[in-house]
């Protein structure tokens, strides 16, 4: 085990070293930021000393070397906004963009597990049709037309619930729901999937001829080993789940991670665009690493792959 | 048992079922290709010129509607139906666009890698797991922040997106299909690495790519709108289904019909591909059921 964990750990460090380098690629092809920061019809003197300020003028190489180092130390320069850095900015709304990923991850778990399960167990009936009917348009429906649907339906129509902001609990469900039902649909047909194939396999039928109940058949020894592709799915997902907030944030006004960036790159405040992305791409890593070494006891035999 | 009444009964028999699965869902698509095809012509008004006077009608259902504006106007008094199907026009060009380049050069990459093997496939396999570490949309975000938001932009940085998944799983076939003998008798024969790749790899997974496409074409369009309702992606006044609803996210309140209909269009043309491509994976090549999942 302490072996697995070893090599799981070095691969993070491998795929973290790829993200950050990634991001750098990434920014640096894409165009000259200080002529996007600068208005139009700035002189090429103030382009320039712009390019000096933020170290554009160096070698590629050691704006990479500059880059690391800073990625390192969490010191993506100073917002041109706020004028703090960037870093503690992205920081102090991490906790409100975790907040909505989990409670949508938690709900979209348990909406989608029991709906998974109960179709696998009543395959081709109305249970099944119905609750893969749920899965596919749930898929095919984009967060954001959902979010503003649930605000136009439940809280201008109803007034059952706030329409954005975060407080209590009450601020959460809509949210929550949003970004959760696309995650939801797809882990329900999975775990259907999943279930599907370990019911059909000899251990389950040797449970079931010792005399166990069904539930238990079900629960106890079907459910574990169908397990594994279900919290695989739950950890890829989960940078899929960290794009949505950026989308649902911004509908509900929730004052995370994603909502900043988008409104960074509107008033054109780079660094903090650029912490922000980083700072969810490490969050996502980082939950894959936890995954990962869940999915080791779940499953002993990956650990001596 | 099976086996002996196919014998009996053969092809005429079976050809004249008609594959529900397949043609239900795609109704949607055909109407949503025929209004991007035919947008000039079928659209009732022009999408871009409104009327101010007429501004925020609603639909001709309800009673404060004006004739000829089937589904209402928005805040600019322009005809919502007519947005629509220009928007479609717009939508699925970039989606078919950004699904060719990336299931092109993804599957270029896949052949070879997997072929090959050895260092190139290590490094393309790297390259690959780095990219899944990252979540698409921040990717897209941090590179349309830079770049400014244009098509083109957009179209490139959604077949970046996409190339990862055809990449991988081309690949993954190819790995196994290298070893056959119908490979190592062409091999045996003299054909040249690219003979082998194809006239006798590729057709044998033409059908997993065109799966695999018809499902990016629909993520895509989610994709693009979800950039265009962030304001990063198609600019106004050019209509798109997700840069209308951005504008008409503003405004729900006072009009419904501006915010329903575009996310409807988006849902049921995905909805379509989505099931067009689970009809055709299950004809074509069920042996992609657990990786198109």
């Amino acid at each position: 085990m302490l072996e697995f964990v070893a090599r799981r750990l070095l691969h993070t460090a491998l795929v973290t070293l790829g993200v950050v380098t990634l991001a750098f690629v990434a920014l640096r092809l894409s165009g000259d930021p200080a002529a996007t920061m600068l208005p139009g019809d700035a002189s090429v003197d103030e382009l320039r000393d712009l390019r000096h300020a933020l170290g554009l003028d160096r070698p590629l190489h050691v704006q990479y070397v500059v880059f690391l180092g800073g990625a390192v130390r969490g010191d993506f320069g100073d917002s041109f906004r706020h004028q703090q850095p960037a870093f503690g900015l992205v920081l102090e709304r991490l906790p409100a963009t975790l907040e909505l990923a989990f409670a949508a991850l938690l709900l979209a778990v348990a909406v989608a597990l029991p709906l998974g399960i109960v179709a696998a167990i009543y395959r081709g009936r109305a249970v099944d049709m119905l609750a893969m009917g749920f899965a596919v348009v749930g898929q095919a429906t984009p967060y954001f037309w959902m979010g503003i649907m649930l605000i136009l339906v439940v809280s201008v129509e109803l007034g059952w619930l706030p329409t954005s902001g975060r407080g209590g609990w009450p601020h959460l469900i809509l949210p929550a729901v949003t970004l959760g039902t696309h995650f939801a649909a797809s882990l329900a047909r999975l775990t259907r999937t999943s279930m599907l194939e370990v019911l059909g396999q000899n251990f389950v039928t040797t449970a079931r001829a010792k005399g166990l109940g069904e539930p238990r058949v079900v629960l106890a020894h079907a459910l574990k080993n169908a397990a594994v592709p279900v919290v695989t799915l739950i950890g890829l997902q989960f940078g899929t789940l960290l794009g949505g907030a950026v989308v649902t944030e911004t509908i509900f006004a929730w004052p995370g991670v994603g909502r900043l960036a988008v409104q960074s790159i509107f008033v054109r405040d780079y660094p903090v665009v650029q912490a922000g992305v980083l700072v969810l791409a490490l969050v996502f890593v980082a939950i894959n690493l936890a995954v990962d070494l869940l999915y080791g006891t779940l499953d002993p035999r990956i650990r001596d792959e | 048992m099976s086996r002996a009444l196919a014998l009996e009964a053969p092809a005429p028999a079976r050809a004249r079922r008609v594959p529900w699965a397949l043609v239900l869902p795609a109704v949607p698509v055909a109407v949503a290709l025929v209004a991007a095809l035919a947008a000039p012509w079928v659209a009732p008004a022009s999408p871009t010129a409104g009327d101010l006077a007429t501004r925020l009608k609603p639909p001709a259902w309800q009673e404060a509607a004006v004739a000829g504006r089937l589904l209402g106007t928005d805040l600019l008094g322009r005809d919502v139906l007519s947005r629509l199907i220009w928007g479609a026009r717009v939508s699925l060009l970039i989606a078919v666009a950004a699904t060719v380049l990336g299931a092109t050069v993804g599957s270029l990459i896949g052949l070879v890698s997997g072929y090959h093997r050895g260092r190139v496939d290590s490094v393309v396999t790297k390259l690959v797991d780095i990219q899944l570490a990252f979540p698409f949309v921040l990717l897209a975000i941090a590179v349309i922040a830079v770049a400014g938001p244009s098509i083109p932009v957009l179209v490139v940085m959604l077949a970046i997106g996409a190339w990862v998944g055809h990449a991988r799983i081309v690949r993954g076939l190819v790995l196994s299909l290298r070893e056959r003998d119908y490979v190592q008798a062409a091999l045996a024969l003299g054909a040249g690495t690219p003979r082998i790749l194809f006239r006798h790899l590729l057709p044998e997974i033409l059908s997993v790519i065109v799966v695999l496409a018809t499902f990016d074409v629909g993520r895509i369009i989610i994709l693009e709108s979800t950039l265009s309702f962030l304001g990063l992606g198609v600019q106004p006044p050019t209509p798109s289904w997700g840069s209308d609803l951005r504008d008409a996210a503003v405004y729900v309140r006072q009009a419904w019909w501006t915010a329903t209909f575009p996310g409807l269009a988006i849902m049921v043309a995905v909805l379509g591909l989505n099931l067009v491509g689970d009809a055709l994976r299950d004809a074509l090549d069920p042996r992609i059921r657990r990786m198109t999942r």
